[in-house]
């Protein structure tokens, strides 16, 4: 049953890891131009990174 | 547009200034498809002096503008993105729209974690199960299998319970009682009880089942938040139609100034293809002005001095100044706002199936646990086991198969109309539109194609027109040269406004245009017909009308099958209104109605408790779209009219409105059929759990039973086909 102390925690820290990979995805706004992001990925000079105007600034200013 | 300095200071107010004077500026745009757009646009703007970023987000069209100082006039930002070929208008990003992010993002959040709670929360409860049926499970090993489960569900629970919980808060306070009541009560109570059996050591928690409730819920309330977030914000695009600069003469200067800061008594300059900012009389000029999106008629209007101008209206071929007869806010266009936005009100206090499912549900619900409890105890269980027992009630009746019962259905709904080229705006439209029984369509443009087709002319003539017709942007020279195909332009072309366009077709000199201009002496000339003819020759005359779509007749009586009653409300003269009412085989017709009048005309049929479904295109139509019961708009409706309505098809086929109203009646009774299911499944579940029958592993298993019946009953594929 020890195997339990680590095995427990070990896949609910993995899951946690993919939840923290999906809180950091939707906070840097990166769900927010899914047809422009298809697009932007044909031409090396066009800014591929989500806009420098992230989510959580957007969050603070309207509370 | 013109002179650029003199608008420096005027758009001012577009711009969101920080403290360093650094400003923000948001335009959106429309017309821009791919990547190479996106190139084009931010690199004409970012070249501009004093512009430091520039940003497009395709999917909803804002071009964000980050500019460094005071020395860039925003008016240069939109010339630049109109000077390379799209539509752009600044705008001002409404709180409406980023509280619409803020929610689905909220919802996003939520169910990624609640989906990570039901995942991992199954590695310890589902080893529980098995310690129910007697495997090797003693009873230390369970608690710590509880507690571990506990240590994943709780924090989960209680983050992904927020928006229900939140809901449920602000519907109490009102007084009343949504479905989120007995969800959140449920959850909080499941957990609570939980707890306190694994502090105790005993067999049942149900750390799982609160999880997975939200869980699924969650699924339910994001595919409906997906649903309404395709809908944009009628009042911001209508406003977007409005020219947000007019340009004033001042003592023969002419200055751009704020729609809004016109005055009545102001002269103003109207350009050939811009909107009238205000209505008004025309001073100086002559013209064309299509009247389309305002009246909803077909034939042009010729304007002279003298003539009253509506705001809304598209200038066509000469240049007007004119005098303002009314402000901004005074003006058709921004009446016919604000009856639209009357009207979304009174549609948003439609009370929706699920919510009418929930007044039932709750207090049954409520009742039958409280009557557990207390029955229990007085019945000698004693009070944690009457508690269990009440929350156990509470568990096996937590309203999955409601909650997903009516999103399901509408989104499987949605879907199939979606393939058939409608798109379904919020699942509230569908319900609503499963209720109508009286059709209002508008003629033009919906029952009719909405732009003038040239009729029975001969090839050869029509290609000797050609030339000159393709020199013209004139709509009815452009149906003529649409007819002759790609070819040649005459030469040395002069285009006078509002009469015609000459040139020289094989060094000949040539006309086309109204019957005076080409030289025909014609008492009854038309707006509706152009006139053709070489210098001394013969001349040529082209009729032109507004065909029927071809499907119309079929169309109105396929409706009338399905036991619907059908009225036309037209803008347009009474004479082509008769004849399109017989043509497709309807009496009941009415024509020449403002804006006002349909919307007057609707609500007296909402009075005589009809439930209407209006079908139109223009801006005309946008207030009585708004105000019906529920409304469809074609995809080449103006956008005033496409966010009024509740759904819009896209195809030519006008037979998308039968088979909307097909679907939605199918998704309509499929929702039923799932809360009889739902109602069958409580029934027997309530009294088991009552007689404390259920262990966790009864309560998980017909959770999700439950909730997977009524999923795949949405899902069943004969949903929105035709009967027979």
């Amino acid at each position: 049953m020890n195997i339990l102390l680590f095995l427990a925690p070990a896949s609910i820290g993995l899951g946690a890891l993919g939840l923290l990979a999906f809180f950091w995805t939707m906070r840097s706004g990166q769900y927010d131009d899914p047809k422009g992001d298809a697009e932007r990925i044909l031409y090396d000079h066009l800014e591929d990174r989500p806009p420098p105007d992230p989510a959580g600034k957007t969050d603070a200013a309207l509370k | 547009m013109s002179a650029g300095l003199a608008l420096h200071r005027d758009l001012e107010a577009f711009v969101r200034r920080d403290d360093a004077g650094r400003g923000q500026l948001d335009l959106l745009v429309s017309g821009a498809r791919c990547a190479g757009c996106i190139s084009k646009i931010e690199k004409a703007v970012r070249d501009l002096p004093g512009v430091e970023a520039a940003r497009l987000n395709l999917t909803t069209g804002k071009l964000a503008v980050e500019l460094a100082g005071q020395d860039t006039a925003p008016q240069r930002v939109l010339e630049t993105v109109e000077g390379l070929g799209y539509r752009a208008c600044l705008f001002d990003p409404g709180e409406a729209a980023a509280a619409q992010d803020r929610e689905g993002r909220e919802l996003a959040l939520a169910l990624g974690v609640a989906g990570f709670g039901a995942g991992n929360v199954m590695m310890f409860t589902v080893p529980a199960w098995a310690g129910l049926f007697g495997q090797e499970l003693n009873a230390s090993t369970l608690t710590v299998m509880y507690w571990l489960a506990a240590i994943v569900a709780t924090p989960c629970a209680l983050f992904a319970g927020g928006p229900f919980f939140r809901s449920a808060w602000a519907s109490l306070k009102r007084g009343r009682a949504n479905m989120d009541v007995p969800i959140s009560i449920g959850v909080i109570l499941t957990l609570i009880v939980s707890f306190s059996e694994t502090i105790l050591g005993g067999r049942h928690a149900y750390f799982d089942a609160a999880v997975t409730l939200l869980f699924l819920l969650l699924i339910g309330r994001y595919l409906d938040h997906r649903l309404r977030a395709g809908a944009r914000s009628a009042a911001r695009d209508l406003l977007a139609l409005q020219t947000p600069v007019a340009i004033r003469l001042v003592d023969g200067v002419e200055r751009g100034v704020p729609v809004a800061e016109v005055k009545v008594g102001d002269r103003l300059v109207v350009a050939p293809g811009d909107r009238i900012p205000v209505d008004g009389d025309v001073e100086i000029g002559c013209s064309e002005i299509d009247n389309a999106l305002i009246t909803g008629e077909t034939a042009l209007a010729a304007v002279g001095p003298g003539v009253r101008l509506s705001a809304g209206a598209l200038n066509l071929t000469g240049r007007l100044v004119m005098t303002a007869t009314a402000r901004s806010e005074d003006s058709t266009l921004a009446a016919i706002a604000r009856l639209m936005e009357a009207g979304a009100q009174t549609r948003s206090a439609y009370v929706r199936l699920a919510d009418k499912a929930a007044a039932l549900y709750v207090p049954l619900v409520h009742t039958a646990a409280a009557l557990t409890f207390f029955g229990g105890w007085a019945l000698g269980l004693g009070p944690r086991e009457a508690l269990l027992r009440a929350a156990a009630v509470l568990i096996v009746t937590c309203p999955c198969a409601l909650g997903l019962a009516v999103p399901a259905v509408q989104v499987a709904a949605s879907s199939r109309l979606f393939r058939g080229g409608v798109l379904v705006k919020s699942g509230a439209a569908l319900e609503r539109l499963a209720e109508v029984d009286h059709v209002v369509f508008d003629k033009t443009g919906v029952l009719t194609q909405g732009r003038p087709a040239l009729i029975g002319a001969p090839a050869h003539l029509v290609r000797l027109a050609a030339p000159l017709a393709r020199a013209s942007r004139h709509p009815l020279a452009r149906a003529l040269a649409a007819e002759a195909g790609l070819g040649l332009v005459a030469e040395a072309c002069v285009e006078t406004p509002g009469q015609g366009v000459e040139g020289l077709i094989d060094g000949r000199r040539a006309r086309l245009g109204r019957a005076a201009f080409v030289g025909v002496d014609d008492a009854d000339a038309r707006e509706t017909e152009l006139w053709f003819g070489f210098e001394g020759d013969v001349k040529i005359r082209f009729v032109f009308a507004d065909s029927l779509r071809p499907d119309a007749a079929g169309t109105v009586a396929a409706l009338r099958r399905l036991g619907l009653s059908v009225e036309i409300l037209s803008g347009d003269l009474p004479s082509p209104v008769a004849e399109v009412a017989e043509a497709v085989g309807v009496t009941a017709w009415r024509a020449a109605l403002t804006p006002f009048d349909k919307v007057a005309t609707i609500e007296a049929l909402t009075v005589q408790a009809r439930k209407v479904l209006m079908v139109g295109d223009g801006l005309n139509d946008a207030a009585a779209l708004a105000k019906a019961h529920a409304s469809m708009a074609p995809g080449a409706a103006v956008d005033a009219a496409q966010n009024a309505a509740d759904l819009v098809f896209t195809g030519e086929d006008l037979r998308a409105v039968v088979e909307a109203i097909e679907t939605a009646r199918e998704a309509r009774r499929r929702a039923l059929e799932n809360f009889g299911f739902s109602a069958l499944y409580n029934l027997v579940a309530t009294p088991a759990a009552m007689a404390g029958l259920i262990n966790p592993f009864v309560a998980a298993l017909a959770m999700s039973g439950s909730s997977i019946v009524v999923l795949l009953n949405a899902a069943r594929p004969r949903l929105g086909r035709r009967p027979r």
